[in-house]
């Protein structure tokens, strides 16, 4: 075989040799595609797996960890959280609208494949400055297309966050989290098992779409990308929603061993994977496979990443069962093939055999690479830039103003409205708030969920802003009152072939881990995407973490708004933030630098447990964390429907006011459970201070005795609500 | 009261209508797009969704599934038929309702609370909320900008068939009180018999304090009520 051929598919010369030995033979093309999919990263992990191993995984709550389609964790009461993320960020910078719904699309089928409905999606997005580019474009296609596949569905998205910094221009990001609850005992796994059961092919037929899209995603976009469009599938959301309906359905009726989503690498990595779990074998004949278009070839049904396709390994006697089921949901289910015992993928077409190769060497001989790492010359520089003696650059009034319609900062209302997040009627708190809150219906119980990551501290220190991204999702899980329980995470880098990158991976995960740690909310899964560069340009090191969290009671639901005057508010935490990798910063003295403040991840932790000893307590009526922009801008989410008078016993205005810290929340309270706030505060040694009371129609702010904001809601709301949408109707 | 909800390959409120039902003290059932008859029930719901994937226009394909030929039998014969969002573009591809629903103006997907106005109390659907009041119950549409003809309009009031328009927080049907760009604010109608009602606002999604308001367990409690009522001249 010529070199050219393996090396187009992205294998090297390396790789190509090993399959050679594992497979004690010159591989034919068919092989040769198979093996290059399945050892790309995107489903092998095989420069992330050192990495990821160290990330913590256990728990008492954790009924699935990593490997499965998703993760699961217990609730109690034998009902479970099933909930898991991933990346959608080159197809979606290639093809906006279909690339985000596929990824929405892709993530449902892995929450349903494990015999949970799902209940919530939620989306984190980054792009480049809307002013630049085509940024708005890949915006409204992204959001368009998260909306047209989630709406259609019928899945609420009720959450995620959005950020825009120049890192993501023509590289953004599109992660995807789908949440679903179930039944212990509806628990479902991809795994094909006992010799002879049938292998079904479910949904969709296959057609030439997104073949080879698993190893697009493992490349650098480049000028070249745009002639891959034919990489990126199409996404149909009623098909999906009748084999939703449809697998449910089965699952429910224990007919199933084993049912696994065809997603990345289709047909190839569904089968091999499910035969890998269970220890066996499996044996296709790909002309049994049911197309959309004719005169495919063996390699093409293979690679196909047509969506809305499910395979699936009936019950022994149960496949007319299944087609049943499908057949009323108007759907195709066929048998193409069985499961056996002599760990072969086999695959015929014609009752010929086209290719032969031991399962495990796809799955578990992948090359797993020890990359190079190097601390990157910036990080010393720019830790070591400092950031004493700057002052405030304009008057409060204008610097809170400019925060507040920094798109970064600003509501995100422009893009939930255009997502359902309300139907399922479970929808407790929606988008807007710290995490959006479902009840479990049934029982007591709700589930907060939040996606957060701020990309700048961790490309500042990728060790302390790994470890950030979890504390800010705990935080806003915390504040709504529910205790955080695990979390799920996309990890989007550059081209980890480069020490630099790889250092910044390394570091990053290091910190995710140890936060995971201490805040006891171990990884159950989640996704890998590198490569995230176009020419000359790597994103910031971005490790999207997608928590969920347990409320016991429903009723003790917090919001992050304050909703009526007379209300005793408090800062728990740090007076001051500071500047480093702050927004005000970036904004004002067009800097990224600094050292970020030091972590201490146990006394974040006592302020969360505080926290929730408080709602618990019933002594609450509102929270809200301390992140971009500092405590002014805090306050200002906190107080748009009710103004306030607080004061600030800070001497640095500037780091009080817009500094940036994490470990902060604001608290709000009546003033009959403030005296009783302040003394079990005095207790537990928290750091709490009182800042004020909400009252009015307008925010006044004092530092250090003097007043530096007065300004009315009327005046800053509007700034805070319609920056995006002001720039998205704008004629640009 | 017998409810049926009919449930069409797409749809995805119909459990939420079930689950409305059941705050009010009822328990509906499930009717497949494929069943034939609804005789015997006292009402019937074409819940919101994306009947058909909205495939073609939204609810163009619906309105042939094989028991839409006997829901309309039933509402020419009286009886109570109530579409909300898809279902309310269903009823106007079905012929039981005049008009039809356009693409939003501003071309985009819109899910938002929203003010309406209550036009008339007089319905079935209606009895337990005051002439004018408003109340917020949201909407969550993409083609929800209702149409209809000069002729068509003028036919409309003077039938009083306007049942819900959309408001400002004031109550002003005004341009700014729309979310979609609907022809004279119109959020809601009946049919001239009063017991056809289309609607796009989702009123199944307001029936509890937890999940956002109680403005929408009116119109199940004005069914409950009025069939009560009717059940009771019966006996």
């Amino acid at each position: 075989m010529e070199p050219k051929v393996w090396r187009e598919m992205g294998l090297t010369d390396e790789e190509y040799l090993k399959i050679k030995k594992l497979m004690g033979r010159e591989p034919n093309f068919l092989e040769v595609g198979i093996f290059s999919v399945m050892w790309s990263e995107h489903c092998s992990y095989k420069t992330s797996k050192p990495v990821l191993k160290k990330f913590p995984t256990e728990g008492p709550q954790v009924l699935q960890g990593p490997g499965e389609n998703a993760g699961i964790v217990d609730i109690g009461d034998n009902l479970a959280v099933v909930f898991k993320m991933e990346s959608h960020n080159h197809p979606s910078a290639i093809e906006p609208y279909q690339g985000a719904a596929t990824g929405v699309g892709g993530i449902l089928r892995d929450v349903f494949t494990m015999g949970a409905r799902p209940a919530a999606v939620l989306d984190a997005l980054r792009f480049g400055p809307l002013e630049e580019g085509n940024n708005k474009y890949l915006l409204s296609g992204v959001v368009g297309g998260i909306g047209g596949y989630g709406n259609s569905i019928g899945i609420p998205t009720v959450g995620g966050d959005v950020y825009f910094h120049p890192c993501y221009s023509g590289n953004p990001l599109v992660n995807a989290m789908a949440v679903g609850f179930l039944e212990h005992r509806h628990i479902a796994k991809g795994i094909a098992s006992g010799v002879g059961n049938p292998v079904m092919v479910v949904g969709a037929r296959t057609g030439r779409d997104g073949i080879h899209g698993a190893t697009f995603a493992s490349v650098e976009l480049s000028e070249e990308s745009e002639s891959k469009r034919s990489a990126v599938q199409v996404g149909d959301p009623f098909m999906e929603k009748l084999l939703m309906e449809a697998c449910l359905e089965l699952i429910q009726a224990d007919a199933l061993v084993g049912i696994q989503d065809m997603g990345a690498a289709g047909l190839t990595s569904s089968s091999s994977e499910m035969a890998g779990r269970g220890n066996s074998g499996i044996e296709m004949d790909l002309s049994l496979v049911p197309r959309r278009e004719t005169g495919m070839t063996p390699y093409e049904i293979m690679l196909s990443e047509s969506q809305e396709r499910m395979l699936v390994v009936p019950k022994a006697g149960r496949e007319k069962e299944v087609e049943e089921v499908l057949t009323r949901w108007g759907l195709e289910a066929t048998v193409v093939g069985r499961v056996t015992d002599d760990g072969m993928l086999r695959l015929l077409e014609e009752g010929k055999v086209v290719a032969e190769i031991p399962v495990k060497a796809l799955t578990d001989e992948a090359p797993v690479y020890h990359r190079p790492s190097q601390e990157p010359a910036y990080y010393q520089e720019a830790k070591n830039i400092s950031l004493e003696g700057f002052a405030l650059k304009d008057s409060v009034e204008k610097v809170f103003l400019a925060l507040l319609g920094n798109p970064t900062i600003a509501s995100k209302e422009w893009v939930y409205r255009q997502y359902d997040h309300q139907v399922g009627t479970n929808t407790a708190v929606v988008p807007g708030s710290d995490a959006g809150v479902l009840r479990v219906r049934g029982t007591k119980k709700g589930i907060a969920m939040t996606t957060d990551c701020n990309s700048r501290y961790v490309y500042l220190d990728p060790y302390i802003g790994g470890a950030l991204a979890v504390v800010e999702a705990a935080q806003n899980i915390a504040c709504t009152g529910a205790r955080p329980l695990a979390i799920t995470d996309c990890l989007n880098f550059g081209n980890p072939e480069k020490p630099e990158i790889f250092w910044q991976f390394e570091q990053a995960c290091a910190g995710v881990a140890e936060a995971c740690r201490v805040l006891g909310t171990p990884v159950t899964g989640g996704n890998v995407s590198l490569y995230n560069e176009t020419p000359g340009l790597a994103v910031f090191p971005t490790p999207m973490i997608g928590m969920v969290g347990l409320l016991d009671d429903i009723n003790q639901v917090l919001g992050n708004q304050i909703k009526t005057g007379g209300e005793s508010i408090y800062l728990l935490g740090e007076l001051e933030g500071e500047l480093a990798g702050s927004e005000y910063l970036a904004m004002f003295e067009n800097m990224e630098a600094g050292a970020l403040p030091e972590l201490d991840l146990t006394k974040i932790k006592e302020r969360i447990d505080f926290l929730l000893a408080l709602n618990k307590a019933g002594l609450l009526t509102a929270a809200h964390d301390i992140s971009e922009g500092g405590l002014a801008v805090a306050l200002a989410e906190m107080t748009v429907t009710c103004g306030a008078k607080v004061s600030v016993d800070a001497k640095d205005r500037l780091r009080a006011l817009f500094g940036e810290r994490l470990g902060r929340i604001i608290l709000a309270a009546s003033q009959e459970s403030a005296a009783r706030i302040e003394i079990l505060a005095a207790q537990s040694g928290m750091p709490l201070h009182y800042l004020g009371i909400s009252c009015g129609e307008s925010l006044t702010v004092q530092v250090n005795g003097s007043i530096c904001l007065d300004i009315s809601l009327n005046q800053y709301r509007p700034v805070f609500e319609r920056a995006i949408r002001n720039i998205m109707n704008s004629g640009q | 009261m017998k409810i049926g909800i009919i449930r069409f390959p797409g749809s995805n409120c119909e459990v939420d209508c079930l689950e409305a039902w059941r705050v009010a003290g009822q328990d509906p059932v499930m009717i497949w797009h494929q069943e034939t008859s609804v005789k015997g029930f006292d009402l019937i719901v074409l819940p919101g969704g994306f009947s058909y994937g909205d495939y073609l226009r939204t609810g163009a394909i619906a309105r042939f599934s094989p028991v839409m030929d006997d829901v309309v039998t039933f509402a020419k014969s009286g009886g109570l038929v109530w579409g909300i969002c898809n279902g309310f573009q269903i009823l106007t591809e079905c012929g039981l309702l005049p008009g039809a629903l356009l693409r939003n103006a501003g071309m985009h997907f819109v899910c938002s609370p929203q003010y309406l106005r209550v036009e008339r109390n007089d319905l079935a659907f209606t009895n337990k909320y005051q002439e004018g009041q408003i109340i917020q119950i949201p909407v969550n549409h993409g083609e929800g900008n209702y149409t209809i003809d000069d002729e068509g309009l003028a036919g409309l009031k003077a039938n009083n068939q306007i049942v819900f328009r959309y408001v400002t927080s004031e109550g002003e049907a005004t341009e700014k009180g729309s979310p979609n760009g609907s022809r004279e604010n119109i959020a809601g109608i009946v049919n001239e018999q009063g017991n056809v009602l289309g609607m796009m606002p989702h009123p199944e999604r307001v029936v509890e304090e937890l999940i956002g308001g109680v403005d929408g367990k009116d119109m199940f409690l004005s069914i409950l009520e009025h069939w009560e009522r009717r059940t009771q001249r019966g006996a």
